[in-house]
Parts: C-alpha cells; structure tokens; sequence
C-alpha cells in the first residue's frame, strides 16, 4: 500500500467537491512573500541500496577518530541497556501517544522524563519534548513574548555568546512574528558576558534576556546578577543549558533571588548518539506562571474513576488541534524515541552517575587545555571558567591544523573563524569522560608537531 | 435554555456588556457561552490599563475541552479585571452575569453600545 493512498481520480473528487481548482488553491491564504519557493540543492531520491552505499563510505571517512569536538554536540558513554530497551516494540515508537487507554508505559515513561527534567533544571514544569535545542530556543522565545505581558515592544537580549546555530534558527523562526534580538556583545578578555553589556543594550522596554550556561566557549556566566538585574527591569530569563552539566553547576531554577523564567537546550548529551547530527531532541521547562505558554505535548498524572493512578496528555486545549493557528507552537512534532533513550539513560545513571560524568568531563578539559596551551603557538582564548569546552588561539591558521589533525584521525575541534573571526584563528576544544589521559597526551603530541 | 436577562447588551460571539450608567460597562460571557465551553479552568485576563479597540482578542477562557479568545465589544480603557477569576474560574459557570464578569471598560465611544445586539436579538442568534 502507498504511504499517501490517494489517487488522482480521488484527489480530482475532493477537489471539485469543495469547488477548488487545484491543490495549489487550498494555499492561497499564505502571502507570497511567505512562500520558500523551489526547494535547489535537494538532490534526487536514491534507492535502499544505493544511500547504504553512501552512508558506509561516509562513514569510512574517519575511521577510529578520536573527538575532541564539541560546540553543541558531545561523545559521551551511553550505556548498552539504553539503546536495547528503547528499540522494544513496547517503546518503539517515534510519536507521544494521545491513545492514553493504550499507551500507559509510553506516558508513565514520558511522565518520568518530564519529573527529571523539572529535578535538573529546578523548574516546575516540562513538556514532552521539542524537535532540537535551537528551534527550543525560539520557542523559549515566542513563549516570552506571550508570557511578558508588560512588555509591549518584543525585544529580547541575546549574548554573541550563545550558539551561533540557535541564534540563527531563532531568528529564521521569529523573523515573521515582530520580534526583535538585539546581540550582546562579550568581554573579550573574559570571553563572558558582562552586566555592563547588558546594560548598555538595553532601553525602557525588553520583553526578556537569554543566557546560555556554559556559554558557547564553555566558560560560565554571571548567571546570578544578569538573571536578578532582568527581573528587577521586568524582563523574562530564559536559559539555554546543557542538562548533563546541570549535575555540577547551579539549576537555573536557581539562579538569583527568583530563579529563570524558562530553561531549555540540547538532551543529546543525555543518551543520545552523535549519529552525524541527529536525531537529537530539545527541551523546555518553565516556571507554574507560565504553564499555559508552554508548546508542545504535556504528559499529566491523575486518576481515573475507580481512583487508580493514571497518565495522560493535559492542557491540551494549548494546542493546535484544539487552537489552531492561536495554539502555543504550530511546530507540534517532538523527539518521543530520542527521550525514551534519555529517560532510560538517566535512570541508569542516576544522580550520582550524572555527576561523576560530568565531574569527569571538566576535569578531562582542563587537562587537555593544560597540555595543549604548554606547546608554543598555543595559548588560552580567555581567562575564565569553564565547563568542559575551552577556546584555544593558534598562531597558524585553524582550518589547516584542524585538517592536519583529522590526517592523524583526531577530530582536534571547531573552527570559529566563521562565526566568530574577531577572534583570529582560534578553535573550541572539548574533551568529555570518553577520552583518557593517553588520547589527552596523543593530542598534545599531534598537535605540537602540526603547529610547530 | 440558557438566561438572557433583559438589561445587557450582546455580542454574536456571546459577550454580554453592562451599562453601569456612570461612563463604565462591565462584561463579561454569557450563560450559553460558559454552556458550550463546559467547566472552565483557566481565565486569562487583559491587563489593567490596556486600551481596547472593538473586536480585539483580548482575553482567553479555557475549558476543559477547548480554549477560546473573548473579543472587546466595545473601544476603551480596561479599569479593573475580576481578580477572584484566577483562582476560580468555575464561578464563571456559576455566574455568568454576575460573579463571573471578567473586566471593566470605560469606553472610549459609548455610541458603539447602540451596535451591540439587544436580549430579544441575542435569543434569536443562539435559538439556531
């Protein structure tokens, strides 16, 4: 049977049974200006056998590599239980079922990853999932133009320091909707952001602050005095985290007097692959004051009429099935495999194993940015504190050191001259609980050798 | 049969709007209105000094099954809102006319209160 099992003679049916002409009329309403046009660059179909054929000598590009990349993706131990109890039938399943009659596990599950997140991020409410950590931000950010009702200019504060990628896909998300980021600007000694530059950003009226922590070059934010300093101005915190680093540093429904608005980011650090980019999954976790702001999915507990405990979808009457084109995200897809994994992969860790990796990752950099800054040519970008990413400045270009390295399988980090050429040839280097003291010291060796 | 007391006004998306007689209207939804929508849960409210124009979205109302926009059907300043809504929406579907009104105007342009529909018109439009 066909995917779409509609035939022409079907679709010609419908179309004159609600007297339109053809599909293209049922689009009409969408401005023009709105339309992306032809689609250039998609290549053609390719058969079973011919993508397996690609992907293996993709995948042959760099055998054995050992990673020392990071910038929004990380290697870490997954657990082999993790990946062999989500692919069960029983969880086998990339969807957050509305079936609550017939998806009891799939919700209980769902329900635990939700308690877990709200535990990490020490926010009262999560939702089921986003598609990604960038596209979570723009919804972090929709949602703050909704929730900050006092604002009526729709600005927002958005360090340089946040994810180029998720900068770029919150502007591609909101562009349409009036909604103006502001960049500010970081310390280029402390690769941080000052309150000053908030500050100075900042007019009579901004509808809320992003912070990332550890920001884009791992190094930690004054996350206290920004986050009391915005709701001192009426402006929303959203935060943008790495979950795993949230065993070690402060949960940002923590941070200053009252804590963050909204908390969100990448869960591909908990359980998921790197698998060349995807699927990973977004997250998004709020405060009770802005429950109803909330897109996507929530998964409740309550009681059915014998008093038994049972799970189901709740708040519904948010969404766009109920609410359309008013409903908190049009953009209603989540990541229900990928957070089975996660859910699983916390379990197993626990509290302690979250912290000991995370624990390991930090102690892991700041030995590899030890030894690589002993080699002349390479020195520390910025004097701060960091997670366990680090800026490193070379004095030859980036881009050839890098492929130099990848010529000895090592994936050395990544390039920032593209986004940030500011800071000359310099690369953001990350070294998780995966890579042992002598890969630390290969590198090191490696890399005095290139640079020399 | 849902009541439709005599003295508002009416809206076709089932406000209903009160004439305090001192500048000031009061409104809130109907008794059909709260009927359709079943037990409602949630009320979002407009903020106080807000200025409305007529057919603005500008407040929220959640049921349990559905969440729909109430509409301002008149200009004005938004003076005071029905605070207790917050914490018990349900009084909406106790009182719609009374206890359940949502927010206070002072319109703008009292003539827009001739546009709105009378009981006897408001009966007629639900009757369907």
């Amino acid at each position: 049977m066909p995917f779409i099992p509609h035939t022409e003679q079907e679709i010609t049916e419908m179309l004159q049974a609600i007297g339109a002409d053809d599909i293209s009329a049922l689009f009409e309403e969408i401005p023009a200006h709105l339309l992306a046009g032809e689609l250039t660059g998609v290549p053609e179909g390719m058969t079973e056998m011919e993508i397996s054929r690609l992907m293996h000598a993709r995948a042959s590009q760099h055998p054995q590599s050992v990673c020392f990349l990071g910038a929004g993706a990380y290697e870490h131990h997954i657990p082999a239980a993790v990946w062999e109890i989500t692919t069960r039938g029983e969880y086998y399943s990339a969807y957050t079922p509305y079936q609550a009659e017939a998806s009891q596990g799939t919700l209980q599950l769902t329900y635990e990853y939700q308690s877990m997140m709200t535990a990490l991020t020490g926010m009262d409410v999560s939702n089921a999932s986003l598609y990604d950590g960038a596209s979570g931000l723009a919804e972090a950010v929709l949602m703050a133009v909704r929730g900050n009702r006092k604002s009526k200019l729709r600005k927002i504060l958005v360090p340089t320091t946040v994810h180029p990628s998720y900068r770029k896909t919150t502007q591609t998300i909101v562009q349409g909707q009036n909604i103006e980021l502001c960049e500010v600007p970081y310390d280029e000694t402390t690769g941080v952001t000052s309150l000053d530059a908030f500050k100075q950003q900042a007019g009579d009226d901004i509808t809320a602050v992003v912070i990332q922590q550890p920001n884009f070059f791992g190094n930690l934010e004054s996350v206290d005095e920004i986050t009391d300093w915005a709701h001192e101005n009426n402006m929303l915190v959203i935060a943008v985290v790495n979950p795993l680093s949230l065993a070690v540093l402060k949960a940002p429904g923590d941070w200053g007097t009252t804590g963050a608005d909204i908390a969100c980011g990448d869960g591909q650090p908990l359980g998921a692959p790197l698998s060349a980019g995807g699927p990973y999954y977004g997250f998004i976790c709020c405060t009770q004051a802005l429950v109803r702001q909330m897109p996507g999915r929530i998964v409740g507990r309550t009681v059915d009429q014998d008093g038994k405990e049972g799970f189901v979808l709740t708040l519904q009457a948010r969404e766009q099935h109920i609410r359309r084109s008013k409903a908190t995200s049009n953009i209603c897809t989540n990541q229900g495999l990928v957070v089975t994994a996660s859910t699983i992969h916390m379990s197993i860790l626990g509290a302690s194993g979250l912290e000991k990796a995370a624990a390991a990752c930090h102690a892991n950099t700041i030995s590899l940015v030890k030894q690589l800054s002993q080699i002349d040519g390479v020195e520390p970008a910025f004097n701060s504190t960091c997670f366990h990413e680090a800026v490193l400045k070379l004095k030859k270009p980036a881009s050839e050191v890098l492929l130099a390295l990848a010529e000895k399988n090592i994936l050395g980090g990544y390039d920032l001259s593209g986004s940030y050429p500011e800071l000359g040839d310099a690369i953001l280097v990350c070294a998780t609980e995966m890579r042992s003291d002598e890969e630390i010291s290969a590198y090191a060796k490696v890399l005095a050798e290139v640079i020399a | 049969m849902s009541e439709v007391p005599s003295e508002l006004k009416y809206t076709k998306s089932h406000e209903w709007v009160r004439d305090e007689g001192d500048g000031t209207v009061t409104i809130g939804i109907t008794d059909h209105a709260q009927e359709l929508l079943g037990d409602l849960v949630f009320v979002e409210l407009p903020e106080v000094g807000v200025d409305l124009t007529a057919g603005d979205a500008c407040c929220v109302v959640e049921s349990v099954k559905a969440a729909s926009d109430v509409y301002a059907p008149i200009s004005g300043e938004v003076l005071e809102v029905n605070e207790l809504l917050t914490d018990s929406p349900e009084i909406i579907n106790d009182s719609a006319f009374d206890d359940g009104w949502l927010f206070k105007v002072q319109p703008s342009a009292e003539v827009e209160l001739d546009d709105l529909m009378d009981a006897d018109a408001y009966e007629a439009e639900i009757a369907d």
